[in-house]
């Protein structure tokens, strides 16, 4: 008898958890480890995920990075997790400036010493090296029957970046916690001490004799501080509905605003003669505010037999922004049973962002300097896509371990600006190549 | 106006709030057929497993969140975008 009440009472704990993980998902996404994981397990057991990534681009940036991530329930259904994060960075980013028919020089973001494009070539300053630790811990518990509370904490640093941060989200399950409506509000304050301090806007790198005896105060005039900082303040409505069995669907609204530095400091604008030869380099200038909305919804399908037990995960995001950019967002995912312990899991996503109104490649020496430019071309027009697969099988009955490897290609495009002839036979906007490759073992 | 227009008026006039009662309780039907979605708890077999939680792999999500951050101009969407480093 005692036994049926235990196994009763184990049956109720676990019943809740799931309502629980359906009634966090909907907003609290990443934030919370899946908790039908957590209900496995013993209710005061550790539950860990771990991970390695290797990000690395041709010619560009890699980067290596390290999650452990641990969630722990407790007795009335809470459930803490706590997540460290570590990432170390190193290779070259493209600075702004357009390629040239000749070899370019530029000064490093340090003022100590510069560094020479060859001819043909993307500019790219192959000076970043950073590393970064982050910190992050949620809190999920029920409140009342029908609602689940969350609050969270976010710790960044990197040499010259300090981010803090703090989120909370409620949700309501209703409708026999088949739907769940949720709302969040998270605020972020970030710190930004770049080497050389902040350049001013618009204003043009100085290149020459960095041995001279005026250079440090000659770049020194081209800085107006030490460091800046940005907020940002999110507001997330979403609704998830279990529409059967086999099938549930989620939708997203969302809201941010951020204020403060939101110029990039290592970022330049090239300024071309009517040839389309660089007379001038010029520090870029955005806009200190940027209002950012955007709609996702996802649907997730569970097939039967005859498609294998395949799980198709869809999910598509419009974003929109004050800037003028918009985007569309689509990621599918495809989780195919191999057996009763693996599984393999193809990926594709596509991604398409129009231009902010500020961006330009290239600026024309003729041209009234405008108060608000960019030339990164992670702000312009550009189309990417992402394809992998994933592989991951049980282990000991209950440890997962998988692989995940994955290509993601960025292809910027001309969004109608027209080129001097200098800029003919060059690669105005070049293609980005990364590899990404994942190890994650969870116990 | 005839006895009968009039009679008809007076009808349709009469019959107006069962009309407005009758629009009223479609849209409240086809709001309930909201609540005839979803499943009882003992159907939960399926969305109980861990490939049909909205967030499967948190991890994979959280990587693939700090990517796409420090390399499109979008974030956020299916949680928040947030701030949170300096990527370049």
């Amino acid at each position: 008898m005692n036994n049926i009440n235990s196994q009763a009472k184990k049956l109720k704990k676990i019943n809740l958890k799931a309502a629980l993980s359906l009634a966090s998902s909907a907003l609290l996404g990443t934030s919370v480890a899946n908790s039908s994981e957590v209900q496995g397990k013993a209710v005061d057991e550790w539950q860990f995920d771990s991970a390695f990534l290797l990000y690395s681009e041709v010619d560009r940036v890699s980067a290596g990075e390290v999650i452990i991530a641990g969630t722990k329930g407790f007795n009335n259904d809470e459930v803490l997790t706590l997540k460290l994060t570590i990432d170390a960075l190193t290779g070259a980013s493209a600075n702004g400036a357009v390629a040239q028919p000749n070899a370019q020089t530029f000064t490093r973001p340090s003022g100590n010493g510069q560094y020479v494009t060859p001819a043909g070539d993307t500019p790219l300053d192959d000076t970043f090296h950073d590393t970064r630790v982050q910190l992050n811990s949620q809190w999920t518990q029920p409140l009342t029957d029908n609602v689940t509370g969350s609050v969270g904490g976010h710790l960044s640093k990197e040499y010259d970046y300090l981010s803090l941060g703090v989120n909370g989200n409620l949700a309501y399950d209703f409708n026999r916690k088949n739907s769940t409506v949720s709302m969040g509000l998270s605020y972020f304050y970030d710190k930004f001490t770049p080497e050389g301090g902040i350049p001013k806007a618009l204003s043009s790198m100085l290149v020459g004799d960095s041995s001279s005896p005026d250079w440090d105060s000659d770049f020194a005039n081209t800085r107006v501080g030490d460091s800046d900082n940005k907020t940002t303040t999110d507001m997330l409505v979403g609704f998830t509905q279990v529409i059967n069995r086999r099938m549930i669907t989620a939708f997203n609204y969302s809201y941010s605003m951020v204020d403060g530095y939101l110029t990039d400091p290592f970022k330049i604008v090239s300024v071309l003669n009517s040839d389309g030869i660089a007379q001038d380099y010029i520090y870029e200038s955005r806009p200190d505010k940027r209002v950012k909305q955007s709609t996702f919804m996802q649907a997730k399908y569970h097939f039967d037999n005859n498609l294998l037990n395949t799980v198709a995960d869809v999910t598509y995001r419009y974003m929109w922004d004050d800037w003028g950019i918009s985007s569309h967002t689509v990621d599918t995912r495809f989780t195919i049973p191999v057996k009763s312990t693996s599984y393999f899991e193809p990926h594709v996503r596509f991604y398409q962002q129009s231009a902010a109104d500020f961006y330009q490649p290239y600026m024309d020496d003729g041209q009234a300097r405008p108060r608000f430019v960019s030339a990164d071309y992670r702000i312009g027009e550009m189309t990417a896509v992402t394809v992998g697969a994933k592989y991951g099988m049980l282990h000991n009955g209950e440890n997962e371990l998988s692989f995940r490897l994955e290509y993601y290609r960025q292809m910027p495009t001309n969004g109608g600006f027209s080129e001097p002839s200098a800029l003919n036979s060059q690669d105005v906007y070049p293609v980005v190549e990364a590899i990404i490759a994942q190890v994650t073992y969870s116990f | 106006m005839k006895v009968n227009e009039i009679l008809q008026i007076t009808t349709l006039k009469s019959q107006l709030p069962k009309i407005k009662l009758s629009i009223l309780a479609a849209i409240i039907i086809n709001l309930t057929a909201c609540s005839s979605l979803g499943v009882e708890p003992w159907e939960r077999d399926l969305l109980a497993k861990k490939e049909m939680a909205l967030t499967s792999s948190p991890i994979d999500a959280a990587l693939d969140d700090h990517i796409y951050f420090s390399k499109e101009a979008s974030s956020g969407g299916k949680s928040f975008g947030g701030g949170g480093c300096g990527c370049n």
